[in-house]
């Protein structure tokens, strides 16, 4: 700019408004890169809900408990394997549809995010498995002994985790505060009345668990088809017992699937629910009519039950959108929800130093 | 300096690599940033996120064995030998990033006992063990590797734009996708630059 010869390829040297104006420019394009980076990353919205302020909610309302799962956190970890029939294959063009047996990692857990509850019939039972097909694909699902989730969305599930946290004056939740929320949130009161309605087993070996969320079944024709699935237990109900074991024992749920494990591999069949036009697939709160045709597609064998502090089942993320081709998610938003702050906390618990689980499968199952 | 004129602009591949591969890397940056703060689109752009980086990291191979085997334009001699170390230093940063921040991202998956899915039912292999801390660490890095390259990516954006704008040397011609006859380029017929040392323009650093 400055010494400029009378080289005729030089450019003349520019005023100083010129280079103003030309500075300006070039500061205007870095800040708006700069400005749409930060608006991408969420830090100029943020009352936006993010992942990161769920699992924050997480520990807000259970306390901290570096290591573990933020919810579901107490569990116990399984093996066994998957059999399927082939009828599936109709629907779905996943591998795991074809006839023959993929093995199992799972895991039984209590919702909540204390690791160190104790064991109540009423607390929501979890079955989460990861299907390992021969081709290193993979399909993960966390269900619930719940017939339909209690909010529709991850901005709902936020409130209501706020809304039921322990007050600290007198360590139970709120009911003006819940009383609100549900006001607020007539979807959430209709699926507790589904969810008080739902007939409790006696343990976690004949419980029913449900995927709650609806995916999708692409078969090999390209046929794509809503679905919701189930475990159902081969194992009898049986209704919870009178007598209230949980005094006795913190562990009780988990020490008596233990028990079953040792003493015989428990079962269920993988029960597909299919769709019809109309049904909602984007609200897991709202049931889908009774009459949908229900296909059994296989046999769930788990043989094995290992401590978390012992078994690798404990550092994996049971992310529902981990699915193998043939299977997708749905428009329910719940989904990505779930994948995202499943995620925020797999990344916090691994860094963090482990502490030993609650559940240790020597001392139990006598 | 040779007799022959020496070329004006990186060769055609190695343009038309920087254009795509600027495009791909910004558009990972801005997923990337976007999908750890987003709870409704998480899972599209992780969709995206994943294939995206492995097919950069092909890319950046493909560009290494090209930078190595082409000859490149000098510099223009507007450019100060403080400004060409720079360049130099941070175009090897950014190749460098080209491919750990891909394989950073895959080994964090690895660690983190993910399936390293692209499309369909096409899956990666682990290229690490499942190691809890090491998915953590890995994590962590991918982090702040990602923001090493955005500063960079700004600071190699501020000097072209600094050149183009005030210096007005046509610096841009050198990696345009279209050919500039090097009749037009003034930069090399330069006899004196505004750069203290400007004359030496045959030579070009890294």
């Amino acid at each position: 700019m400055n010494s400029a010869e009378s080289n005729e390829l030089v450019p003349p040297p520019l005023s100083k408004r010129s280079q103003l104006i030309r500075l300006g420019i070039m500061g205007g394009l870095l800040a708006a890169i700069v400005g749409l980076f930060a608006y991408a990353g969420g830090w100029l919205t943020p009352n936006k809900l993010t992942p990161a302020a769920i699992i924050d909610t997480f520990q807000k309302v259970s306390g901290p408990h570096p290591g573990f799962r933020r919810n579901h956190a107490k569990g116990v970890c399984v093996r066994g394997y998957f059999e399927s029939n082939g009828r599936g294959a109709e629907w779905s063009k996943a591998i795991v549809f074809q006839p023959g047996r993929v093995s199992i990692l799972g895991r039984f857990a209590l919702a909540g995010g204390q690791p160190y509850q104790t064991d109540a019939p009423h607390t929501v039972r979890s079955m989460a498995l990861l299907f390992q097909l021969p081709d290193g694909e993979e399909w993960r699902t966390g269900m619930n002994n719940i017939p339909v989730f209690s909010v529709p969305t991850a901005q709902a599930f936020n409130d209501l985790l706020l809304a039921s946290a322990p007050d600290p004056g007198t360590g139970k939740p709120d009911p003006a505060k819940i009383k609100a929320f549900l006001a607020a949130n007539p979807e959430t009161a209709k699926a507790m009345q589904l969810i008080h309605e739902n007939p409790v087993s006696s343990g976690f070996d004949n419980s029913t668990y449900n995927s709650l969320d609806a995916f999708r079944f692409i078969n090999a024709a390209g046929k794509v088809t809503p679905v919701r699935w189930s475990m159902v237990p081969v194992q009898p109900f049986e209704p919870i017992s009178t007598t209230d074991p949980g005094k006795a024992d913190k562990n009780y749920l988990f020490d008596a699937l233990i028990a079953a494990i040792h003493a015989h591999p428990v079962q269920w069949h993988l029960i597909i629910t299919i769709g019809q036009p109309g049904d909602p697939t984007d609200d897991a709160t709202i049931p889908w009519p009774s009459d949908r045709q229900q296909v059994e597609v296989g046999t769930l064998t788990i043989d094995q039950v290992e401590s978390e502090d012992t078994s690798p089942v404990r550092d994996i993320n049971f992310d529902p959108l981990i699915l193998p081709n043939g299977i997708g998610g749905s428009d329910d938003p719940l989904l990505s929800a779930r994948s995202a702050a499943y995620s925020q906390s797999f990344t916090r618990r691994e860094g963090e130093t482990k502490e030993p689980s609650a559940v240790s499968t020597s001392e139990a199952g006598k | 300096m040779s007799a022959q004129k020496p070329r004006m602009q990186f060769a055609i591949q190695g343009r038309i690599l920087h254009w795509l591969m600027a495009a791909m890397l910004l558009a990972m940056l801005f997923i990337g940033v976007a999908m750890v703060a987003s709870l409704g689109n998480y899972h599209t752009l992780v969709a995206i996120h994943r294939p995206l980086g492995i097919m950069i990291l092909i890319l950046a191979a493909i560009r290494l064995i090209n930078r190595l085997c082409t000859k490149l334009p000098p510099f223009p001699p507007t450019m100060s030998p403080q400004e060409r170390f720079m360049a130099s230093s941070s175009e090897k940063l950014l190749y460098a990033l080209m491919f750990i921040l891909p394989l950073v991202g895959w080994g964090m998956l690895s660690a983190g006992h993910y399936p390293i899915v692209m499309f369909g039912s096409v899956t990666l292999p682990p290229i690490l063990p499942a190691v809890p801390k090491l998915y953590a660490f890995l994590r962590g890095a991918h982090t702040v590797l990602a923001y090493l390259l955005f500063l960079t990516f700004l600071a190699h954006l501020s000097a072209i734009l600094f050149h183009t704008l005030i210096v007005r040397d046509r610096i841009l011609d050198r990696m345009a996708l279209w050919p500039v006859r090097s009749g037009k380029n003034q930069a090399t017929k330069l006899t004196s630059a505004p750069a203290p040392t400007g004359g030496s323009t045959d030579s070009v650093d890294g």
